[in-house]
């Protein structure tokens, strides 16, 4: 065991916990966070998504001791209460089915628009291709990634979302 | 309320409402509501009894008796701030049904959507409507909310009435206020009416689908919140984290655990060295009956980690417990059925295909697939003060208490399930394995425990929706009718697992227990009103060598049975109407426009308009398939097919582009034709529909549960593959169709919606298959390497 510090959303916390012990299970049950969730343990569904210095990272093969930078959780997306505007899409666009995978879909779809605020249906595809949904709700997801880009770029919602 | 921290806002809300009523109640039991007319005579105070389970279900510890349905109390809350709490014994499985109910009840009651909450499926507090399954929510299930909540208005109104000293048609009633109709200015709201006080109103019906108080349910053209599209009220907080869900749950004193599964499927344990897990940190007990074992630890990693470290010494099994997957399909065919065939006969068959000009055979073949929930099985079980509380995402949780029950020897009303959102359903947890073991582990410590399966667990040891084999004759004759239909299913569904019936769940058979003979099982028909002169339709249910403990034990996965029976049977019709040089498209309803005696002409008539709407959404050009191909690398085509369930019809249209040289099939655009009566949220439904489609294509492309003849070997997404964003269409539309003849009648049905999309899709992606390259395959799913092995074997 040993003492960790971690910045998370904006707040340190320091955790007594084997080095090797993976970032997933600190934050769920040392910190009470939520939003990244168990899907697989093997960095293949998205569940576990948080971001790290503005990557996408699977917190559930991630070990304590290769943790540095800024980690950012769903719950740490909005801002002064007001959501994300890709939590803003999910919402209007209305995506989850069940809802249990839509941390991985927010959270690597934050990651690949702060990156790349215009994405082509193409890019939108290839970057969001790990972040699986028994839901399949792929459609809506993308769409919904689609609106973000539509209102960052300051055009009008038409055509997207149809339906 | 102790109890209940951390638990979902909604239920711990609900459940201080809850208390804070019944307190009132036990506090000033004189308050009690009286209306003194004759309809309710003797009802205007509680009873001894009544008194004493409101005050005993005060006490935090239980027990927790059912509550009782023919109560309009155990339906609808109104509260002191005029809002309004409906409890409904259905839990949502990401569809939006909460939603749903929650208009049906606001549009009777006459209040805002906005001014009311929900409360589903947690055993102690909402009435049994069984959980959910079948899709059978809004079409069985609305129809009691309905008339509950109308029941509700309408002593609201008698209330008013009495208060007001006018009769109840003089009054008039608008988002939960109530008004002279001669001066809107005097008014009375629900809540000064009857505001955190029980009504105390007995409903009357045989059974909870009957219930019913003395109100009728409005016209449907007086329905103003269904038909509109509200927004989910569980999508915010599922988007900003906030949510709690079953997986999220901690309890004082809570504790890890990880179940070791047999190595070899059938394998006995025959004991376990605990030293081996000595360094690992806070081992509280490795607990083991039969040829079940879990470790518990303190920490959750340190319970992953001693459950792989283990050292348990297992004995392999005499006798193999499968075929490999390779060879399922021969192994069904060869097999002795346990049932017996029961044909579905209409005319002969055996005659008509003798006679006909032309005879076309097939055998199609569906394999094992998983529900392969998105997050494995979990729940939380607390043991606390000698009752048992689960928190659990069981989609049927009332089968889930009775079963826990039984299995730990408790009184019923000593265990109760608290339902919370978890990853989707679709038939996975009517068998609720985490639950029990959650619930065993924790009376076996006494502590409350968090039982979660891993990745490769959940994915070869869920239940499985059962593989089919299928052999179709058909005969045409010289006009191209078709005059003969021959259909042989086999199934392999033999002990199909239920409603959380003791004997079916995991843990229960790794002990030892046994039904007396296992669940029969059960094959499929097709589901169409094509009329064929000549059918014979015979299904049958064939076992596997191992009954028990099985990883292919088979449950309900969306739509049982319909996806593998429609992918057969609509991809046969499809290589007939391309034998009778028909359009696929006019063959079908050529075959719906004939007369039969069997009629359903209601169906029949909105399967037609169905398909027809599903044809001109699509711009669907008439011709025969396969469509002329040059030497293109990519090869389209469409398809379409037509199934229903219960009362809702579905056609489905793909359209494909096939890569000739990989193999890989991509479904460019799929379109949905969906009647399934009114329909109470069109964005909710439309997305339903996208989901349910998209989790059938899921299906057709890429999913097959494969094993050797000692284990499962799809363990996690790479051995088991699921659609992915890549594989996404780039337009999918979305068709409701109303088929009534009259759709303006006031009692318009609602029916289901959910699995009846699952059915005609695989079909409909094999037919556009067709279409592009001309090669029909007959095993499903589509996989590149199959497609690529098709094309070749037909010289493409």
């Amino acid at each position: 065991m040993s003492a960790v510090t971690l910045l998370v959303n904006g707040t340190e916390h320091t955790v007594d916990v084997d080095p090797s012990t993976r970032l997933l299970y600190v934050l769920r049950n040392d910190l009470g966070l939520r939003g990244p969730r168990f899907g697989c343990g093997l960095g293949q569904c998205g569940a576990c998504t948080v971001i790290i210095d503005g990557v996408a990272t699977r917190s559930c093969v991630t070990r304590m001791d290769r943790v540095s930078g800024e980690i950012t959780t769903l719950e740490g997306l909005a801002k002064d209460g007001t959501l994300d505007p890709v939590q803003q899409a999910w919402i209007d666009e209305q995506v989850p089915q069940c809802g249990f995978c839509q941390n991985g879909q927010i959270m690597t779809a934050k990651a690949l628009l702060d990156e790349n605020p215009n994405p082509t249906d193409a890019e939108i595809r290839e970057g969001m291709s790990r972040a699986l949904c028994r839901c399949m709700t792929y459609y809506r997801v993308q769409l919904a990634i689609k609106r973000v880009a539509a209102g960052s770029q300051g055009r009008g919602m038409d055509g997207v979302g149809a339906g | 309320m102790t109890a209940f921290t951390k638990v979902p806002k909604a239920i711990e809300d609900i459940l201080e409402n809850e208390t804070s009523r019944r307190g009132f109640l036990k506090t000033s039991g004189a308050l009690v509501v009286s209306f003194g007319t004759a309809s309710f005579a003797g009802t205007d105070a509680l009873s001894a009894a009544e008194v004493g389970s409101a005050a005993a279900r005060l006490q935090e510890a239980g027990p927790y008796p059912d509550p009782d349905f023919r109560q309009l109390d155990s339906w609808v809350a109104i509260h002191a701030d005029n809002t309004a709490t409906f409890f409904v014994g259905k839990t949502d499985c990401g569809q939006g049904t909460g939603t749903a109910f929650r208009q049906m009840m606001c549009d009777e009651l006459d209040i805002a959507y906005e001014s009311t909450s929900l409360v589903m499926g947690s055993t102690d507090v909402t009435p049994d409507q069984g959980g959910s399954g079948g899709s059978d929510g809004i079409q069985r299930d609305g129809w009691p909310m309905r008339r509950v909540a109308a029941e509700a208005r309408r002593v609201l109104l008698e209330m008013a009435s009495e208060q007001f000293g006018v009769p109840v048609d003089r009054l008039v009633v608008s988002n939960a206020v109530i008004a002279l109709r001669s001066d809107p200015s005097t008014t009375a709201t629900y809540a000064q009416l009857i505001g955190d006080r029980r009504f105390n109103v007995p409903l009357t019906g045989r059974d909870i689908n009957a219930i019913s108080g003395v109100a009728d349910v409005k016209a449907v053209q007086d329905l103003r919140i269904v038909g509109q599209s509200p927004q989910r009220y569980d999508i915010p907080p599922k988007v900003d984290g906030s949510l709690i869900w079953a997986v999220d749950v901690t309890l004082p004193g809570m504790v890890h655990a990880r179940n070791i599964r047999p190595p070899v499927v059938g394998a006995t344990l025959r004991g376990f060295d605990e030293s081996s897990v000595r360094d690992v940190p806070g081992v509280i007990r490795v607990v083991s009956e039969g040829n079940y074992l879990a470790v518990i630890c303190e920490r959750e990693e340190h319970a992953i980690a001693a459950a792989r470290q283990l050292d348990v010494d297992w004995e392999e099994p005499a006798s193999a417990p499968f075929p490999t997957s390779d060879e399922l399909y021969a192994y069904m065919r060869s097999a002795t059925p346990t049932s017996s065939a029961d044909p579905r006969v209409v005319g002969n068959t055996e005659a008509a295909l003798a006679g006909a000009a032309q005879v076309i055979e097939a055998e199609y073949d569906f394999p094992f697939q998983g529900h392969t929930a998105f997050g494995p099985a979990h729940a939380l079980a607390d043991p606390s003060d000698g009752q048992m509380t689960i928190y659990s995402n069981d989609m049927k949780s009332y089968g889930m208490r009775n079963g826990v029950a039984e299995f730990l020897g408790m009184p019923r009303d000593q265990v109760r399930v608290v339902w919370m959102e978890g990853p989707q359903a679709y038939g996975r947890t009517a068998a609720d394995d985490a639950g029990f073991e959650a619930a065993y582990l924790a009376k076996a410590i006494g502590r409350p425990v968090r039982v979660q399966w891993m990745r490769d667990e959940e994915t070869a040891w869920d239940t499985k929706g059962p593989a089919f084999t299928f052999r179709l004759r058909g005969g045409l004759d010289a006009r191209g009718q078709l005059v003969a239909f021959e259909y042989d299913a086999q199934s392999a569904d033999y002990n199909h697992v239920g409603y959380n019936e003791v004997e079916t769940v995991l843990i229960s058979q790794l002990i030892g227990t046994r039904l007396p003979r296992p669940n029969s099982g059960r094959g499929a028909t097709p589901s169409e009103l094509y009329a064929i002169p000549n059918r014979r339709e015979t299904t049958q249910v064939v076992g596997l060598p191992r009954v028990w403990e099985t990883p292919l034990r088979t449950g309900n996965l969306r739509d049982p049975g319909g996806p593998q029976v429609t992918f057969a049977s609509e991809s046969f019709i499809d290589e007939l109407a391309a034998a009778a040089g028909a359009d696929p498209v006019e063959f079908r309803l050529s075959l719906l426009n004939g007369a039969t005696d069997d009629d359903s002409g209601f169906k029949r008539a909105r399967s037609i308009a169905t398909i027809r709407a599903a044809a001109d959404a699509y711009g669907w050009d008439t011709r025969p398939s396969p469509k002329t191909r040059g030497a293109e690398t990519i090869l389209t085509g469409r398809g379409m097919a037509y199934s229903f369930r219960s009362e809702t019809v579905v056609a489905e249209i793909a359209e494909v582009e096939v890569n000739r040289e990989t193999g890989h099939v991509w479904v460019k655009r799929l379109v949905c034709a969906h009647d399934c009566g009114l329909v109470i949220n069109p964005e909710g439904l439309r997305r339903t529909i996208e989901g349910g489609m998209m989790h059938s294509l899921s299906r057709a492309l890429h999913e097959e549960v494969q094993f050797d003849t000692e284990r499962v070997t799809s363990v996690d997404w790479v051995s088991y593959p699921s659609l992915r964003h890549e594989d996404t269409p780039e337009r999918v539309d979305v068709v409701m169709v109303n088929g009534d003849p009259n759709p303006d009648r006031p009692d318009l049905p609602h029916y289901g919606a959910g699995e009846a999309v699952c059915k005609p899709l695989v079909a409909a992606v094999a037919n556009a298959i067709y279409d592009a390259t001309g090669v029909r395959l007959r095993r499903a799913p589509f996989r590149d390497e199959r497609v690529l092995a098709a094309l070749e074997a037909a010289g493409l």
